[in-house]
């Protein structure tokens, strides 16, 4: 009798230890097929062409080479012009971050006034904003050419920023209002007593208490606008191109022989920034989305 | 001197759902009024109409004699303490304290000094670094009543500031705020769904049902003379015994006859009562049934009833019994020897009696 009660937790141990390692070893197997992409564009960037014709796809390169990295970056041609990817890096640059901004902080204006400052349609209101989420980009782009036709920002960066900011707003002010809508009215009704007027109670109390979810939105909007392709490719003229399509051309109309190299280094280069917000923000990305669920 | 707040022939609807009907109620400066209901009643709704954070749809709000009605809140000269606290989570004790005055554009230096006042007198003095998350649920109570009382408005509005403590703080704070209320001679509306408090602190007692004001008077009036059957129910622990009876009015006034399933019918007397229909409910509260071998000596009617239940509990004993058809709770000293199962002589003090009609449930005497 002894004995089993000793072993039966023993065995217990050994049961759940095994069950973990297995579970570890099947997420370590997903991760190195999810990887392996990245790997081969690495590798494949630092190679030079010689080698890429006559080595393996998987093999590491014999001999490290950045040379693909500055054409990708400086020379590489995207049509007739042959500038690389710098000039419409800078591009994307310009347009994401305005956009980025702009949009987060509508959104958090219409979020605050949707979940606390309730009025009569503002249930309305808000169920036409999600209604925005889910219209697919296909169909706003020839109302947005005319859009912009007319009020003289097509092909401009400021017409691209305008699109992003208008179809970026239903998603800004869904996430502010799920957050705000976790924080109890009473503190509006309290700083209402207080004093304060509906700005003062915005900038002082539900601000500061934002940056959780002011991180999802600016990851989101992001990653949604910079790697946009198709407002890009629409909406842009030679000289307000984003990366995307900078990325596109270069990628499309090479000639005579495929750089693969030079591909594979733009398409890591286009893709960087993005990675660079999740690295830095990406434990505050997952704060921010389980935040709702938990009360201060 | 006109009152300190004035509300007449309040109503309140959303939609075609009515929420507060016709309320008419004042109070005079240093009153503590309760409003006090179950839930749903409407009170929470009144106070937030009183401080201005819901409009009304038709009526009167004055406070110190100026018509308030559709003045903001800012501008009512109130305060507010919540059932939540409302303390602003991102901001420490001491500017939550401070925010109001600072939002006012009140100088820094007048704002340190009556911190430091308020902070002396509600003893947290050692907090004022905090945040809210880093208080207990006893300190943001205080922390709450720093805010409010930092401001000396004419008037201050709690909103069932004790629900959310446990049962020892909550008498404990109860205590405290009965304690400031006199040292400050400060006016009070305070809203609560539990009749202690209410009857504990106020100066003045609103019980409301429905939207709907129930009676108006002093805590010793709600509690002796009920206007209906749902305030004699609702205020009073253990609840008033509502206990069915015939009446036979003869020359020197009433005499009730209460049936009982295995004894001859319960009859009382009371000389004292004019005239009353046939029917009515006889309403006696539990004290006002006695144990008659501890109470010689007294004009109480004595009766031999059957005891169902004994439940002791510390200071007193109760005794329930089987009167008329409904349960009837007597509230006995601890020492009485009443036994489950047996039977016993009970003192009935008419004198005290409440009636209400079987009907309407108004009170009738």
């Amino acid at each position: 009798m002894t004995n089993s009660s000793i072993t039966n937790p023993l065995r217990e141990m050994m049961k759940r230890f095994v069950l973990r390692w297995l579970l570890y070893l099947l997420l370590c197997t997903f991760a190195l097929y999810y990887m392996m992409p990245l790997f081969v564009m690495i590798t494949t960037s630092l190679k030079n062409l010689e080698e890429i014709r006559t080595g393996s796809l998987m093999s590491l390169p014999r001999e490290i080479t950045l040379a693909a990295w500055s054409t990708a970056w400086s020379s590489a041609c995207t049509g007739i012009q042959c500038e690389g990817l710098r000039p419409y890096f800078w591009n994307s640059v310009l347009l994401a971050v305005p956009a980025v901004l702009i949009s987060t902080i509508i959104g958090a204006i219409n979020g605050y006034v949707v979940a606390q400052w309730r009025f009569k349609l503002s249930n309305v209101l808000f169920a036409l904003m999600l209604f925005g989420c889910f219209i697919p980009f296909q169909v706003v782009l020839l109302p947005m050419a005319r859009v912009l036709g007319m009020t003289g920002l097509a092909g401009s960066i400021s017409g691209l920023i305008f699109v992003h900011v208008i179809y970026g707003i239903g998603f800004t002010t869904l996430f502010f209002r799920n957050y705000y809508v976790t924080i109890p009215v009473e503190l509006v009704k309290a700083a209402k007593v207080d004093g304060a007027s509906f700005w003062r109670i915005f900038f002082s109390i539900f601000l500061p208490l934002s940056l959780p979810i002011i991180v999802v939105t600016v990851i989101w909007q992001f990653t949604q606008i910079w790697n946009d392709f198709l407002f890009g490719v629409s909406f842009s003229q030679a000289g307000t191109q984003p990366i995307t399509v900078a990325l596109n051309n270069i990628v499309n109309s090479t000639t005579g022989v495929k750089e693969y190299n030079v591909d594979m280094a733009a398409a890591i280069i286009a893709a960087l920034p993005t990675l660079l917000v999740y690295i830095v923000a990406g434990k505050y990305f997952i704060r921010g989305l389980t935040a709702g669920s938990v009360k201060g | 001197m006109s009152p300190i707040l004035e509300i007449k022939n309040l109503n309140k609807n959303y939609g075609p759902t009515n929420i507060l009907n016709d309320v008419n109620a004042s109070i005079e400066d240093g009153e503590f009024l309760v409003l006090v209901g179950p839930s749903g009643c409407g009170k929470s709704t009144l106070l937030n109409c009183i401080a201005g954070l819901e409009p009304i749809t038709s009526g009167t709000i004055r406070i110190s004699g100026r018509d308030m009605t559709h003045v903001s809140p800012k501008d009512r000269d109130i305060a507010m303490v919540f059932q939540s606290y409302a303390l602003y989570p991102t901001m420490s004790v001491a500017k939550n304290i401070t925010f109001g005055m600072k939002v006012r554009g009140i100088e820094k230096a007048e704002q340190d000094v009556k911190l430091a006042e308020v902070a002396h007198l509600l003893q947290i003095e050692t907090l004022l670094d905090r945040r809210p998350a880093q208080l207990s649920g006893g300190q943001r109570q205080r922390v709450a009543m720093g805010r409010a009382l930092v401001r000396n408005p004419k008037l201050f509005l709690f909103d069932e500031p004790l629900s959310n403590l446990d049962a020892k703080l909550r008498v404990e704070m109860r205590t405290e705020i009965k304690k400031l209320h006199q040292n400050l001679g400060a006016s009070m509306v305070y809203v609560t769904h539990d009749q202690i408090e209410a009857m504990t602190l106020a100066t003045k007692i609103v019980v409301m049902k429905g939207g709907m004001v129930q009676q108006i008077g002093s805590p010793a009036e709600i509690y002796m003379r009920p206007a209906n059957l749902f305030v004699a129910d609702f205020m009073g622990s253990p609840a008033m015994n509502l206990i069915p009876a015939r009446v036979n009015m003869n020359g020197k006034g009433a005499s009730f006859t209460i049936t009982r399933s295995a004894a001859p019918p319960l009859v009382l007397h009371d000389e004292n009562i004019k005239s009353l229909p046939d029917n009515v409910l006889l309403g006696l509260r539990p004290e006002d049934i006695g144990d008659a071998s501890l109470r010689k000596g007294r004009k109480l009617q004595i009766s031999n009833c059957h005891v169902d239940v004994v439940e002791p509990a510390g200071a007193d004993t109760y005794v329930l019994m089987t009167l008329g058809g409904v349960e009837v709770t007597a509230r006995l000293q601890a020492e009485t020897a009443a036994q489950r199962g047996a039977n016993m002589e009970f003192t009935f003090n008419m004198a005290k009696a409440s009636y209400f009609d079987a009907n309407t449930g108004e009170r009738l005497n």
